[in-house]
């Protein structure tokens, strides 16, 4: 579990959260929403430790991540991954490269082990075994993110970040980006976190949603809840056009 | 602006402080460190080789010019062409074209890895950013840049002979008996100890300007940039009082 206590940050000026008090749960999807701008990838970063709070504390277990020393936080990262909105994998190496840059760093495997270790990791995110050979580059944008997340689970992570996973991609291929996050999720019993704007995967796989509005929390929930809530600025968030709001007024009348 | 100056000396430390940690493991900074050494070693062998030639051979003919008339003998041309040589234009001239070419290409492949986020992303494994991207490219350039400066000495040495011989400036027996004269060793001593200390500010100085670049590509031109300047005039500051020191 990660709770997040009172985090606030600002960019000079620019308050960007003022006290986020949240807790993130084993096996669930817990989701971030918020407009553009909302902090979202902000939040995520302080999480993460890329960025660190004004104020604020955030808890590994029962561990204070910015508690410790630069060897424990590293410690911490071993058992984190995170997918980046522009899935950030190496370009001067190859796809199986990339996936096993962990396992070079970190393990003492064999090359045999890490290599069947790579291909667990390519074919549980559903990608064909000769991508490997490829630079990430002449991969597609839903493909990038897949090996994206194929390096981010090679070494069985306790912790899953992804920012905006299907960003930029087509709905089809973004429900199936959030069903395959889903699974590892629950498969793994993975603390995920993710960042998202997208309705489908709120509603599909918001098993811990978080609304941020203006630097605070303006709401928590899960996805049934977001249907019966009132909380208005959900509202306006979830139902932004026109025809939804008429829509779920006229669902709710019967 | 001074204390501009100050922060960034104070976060250049910092980062070598960080980078010269020890290494999560040998085996990926040795292979990385082997990369380097190719790139900057091979990579740079053929520039280096061609400015050599030109520098030992303007040294030749203008000191020819220069002595002409004058009772020096001619074969001070060859004692001067090898002692300059060693002492200055190899080390000094070869590190401030690498500068230009390594240092460069370090700042803009370190800074474009912090701009696309591959630097976060390996922060978040557990890697040691500061230490894996920079400390293999400096211990590269330490073994290989004292190598190419060598190289060019002896390059520059030979581009002397080409210009001075043929052209009828020098006799050969003069050229080698200059040569031969006066020799003392400590001039190559000296050559290696600025290569060493110019080698580290022409790979840390560009890794520095990278890691810490931020915004967008115009960002990363000025960082690339800056790298080549500020390595020029570290390159000449040291280069005044590392003469000043070993000349004492
Ligand atoms: N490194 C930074 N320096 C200065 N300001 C920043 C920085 N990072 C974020 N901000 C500011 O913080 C605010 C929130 O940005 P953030 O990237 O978290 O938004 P977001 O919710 O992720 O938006 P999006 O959905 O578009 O990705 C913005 O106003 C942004 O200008
Ligand atoms: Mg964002």
């Amino acid at each position: 579990m990660i709770r997040a206590v009172d985090l606030h940050k600002s960019f000079g000026e620019n308050e960007v959260l003022k006290g986020i008090t949240s807790d993130f749960y084993p096996g669930k999807t817990n989701l971030i929403i918020g407009r553009s701008g909302a902090g979202k990838t902000v939040l995520l970063k302080l999480l993460v430790g890329l960025l660190t709070p004004d104020v604020g504390k955030v808890f590994y277990g029962d561990v204070d991540f910015f508690g410790l020393s630069k060897e424990g936080r590293r410690q911490i990262r071993m058992s984190v991954g995170m997918l980046f909105q522009g899935s950030a994998l190496f370009d001067s190496m190859t796809v199986e490269e990339n996936i096993r840059f962990p396992l070079d760093m970190f393990t003492n495997m064999t090359r045999k082990e890490k290599l069947d270790r790579v291909d667990e990791c390519i074919e549980r995110v559903d990608l064909k075994s000769k991508v490997k050979q490829i630079y990430p580059s002449e991969a597609s944008g839903g493909m990038q993110k897949r090996i994206g997340i194929a390096r981010a689970i090679v070494l069985n992570p306790k912790y899953l970040f992804c920012d905006e996973p299907n960003s930029g991609l087509d709905p089809k291929t973004a429900i199936v980006i959030d069903e395959l996050i889903h699974s590892i999720t629950r498969d793994n019993q993975i603390t995920t976190v993710i960042n998202s704007h997208d309705m489908n995967s709120v509603m599909e796989f918001g098993d811990n949603i978080i609304l941020l509005y203006d630097g605070n929390l303006a709401w928590q929930g899960n996805k049934e809840e977001v249907l019966d809530t009132d909380n208005e600025i959900l509202q306006n968030f979830i139902f932004a056009s026109p025809f939804l709001q008429k829509l779920r007024k006229s669902f709710l009348q019967g | 602006m001074n204390r501009n100056i100050l922060f960034h000396f104070g976060r250049y430390f910092i980062m070598l402080k960080t980078a010269f940690a020890r290494p999560e493991r040998w085996s990926m900074y040795y292979q990385e460190a082997m990369r380097q050494m190719n790139d900057i070693g091979i990579g740079s062998l053929v520039i280096v080789a061609l400015i050599s030639v030109f520098i030992g051979a303007v040294t030749v003919v203008q000191f020819a010019y220069q002595l002409g008339g004058t009772l020096v003998p001619r074969y001070y041309i060859g004692y001067v062409v090898r002692d300059m040589t060693i002492i200055e234009m190899a080390p000094t001239i070869t590190c401030l074209v690498l500068a230009g070419k390594v240092g460069s290409n370090i700042a803009a492949e370190i800074g474009g890895m912090r701009q696309k986020e591959h630097i976060d992303a390996m922060e978040i494994m557990g890697v040691n950013t500061a230490a894996y991207l920079v400390m293999p490219k400096v211990i590269a350039a330490l073994f290989v840049i004292p190598l190419l400066v060598c190289v060019a000495a002896f390059v520059g040495i030979g581009g002397g002979y080409i210009a001075g011989v043929p052209t009828g400036l020098i006799t050969a027996d003069e050229y080698i008996y200059g040569m031969r004269a006066f020799y003392d060793s400590y001039n190559v001593f000296m050559m290696f100890v600025k290569a060493v200390v110019f080698a580290f500010i022409l790979t840390s100085v560009p890794a520095y300007q990278g890691y810490y670049v931020q915004g967008g590509s115009i960002e990363l031109g000025k960082a690339s940039t800056q790298a080549v300047v500020y390595s020029n005039i570290l390159i000449l500051v040291a280069d005044y009082i590392i003469a000043i020191i070993m000349t004492l």
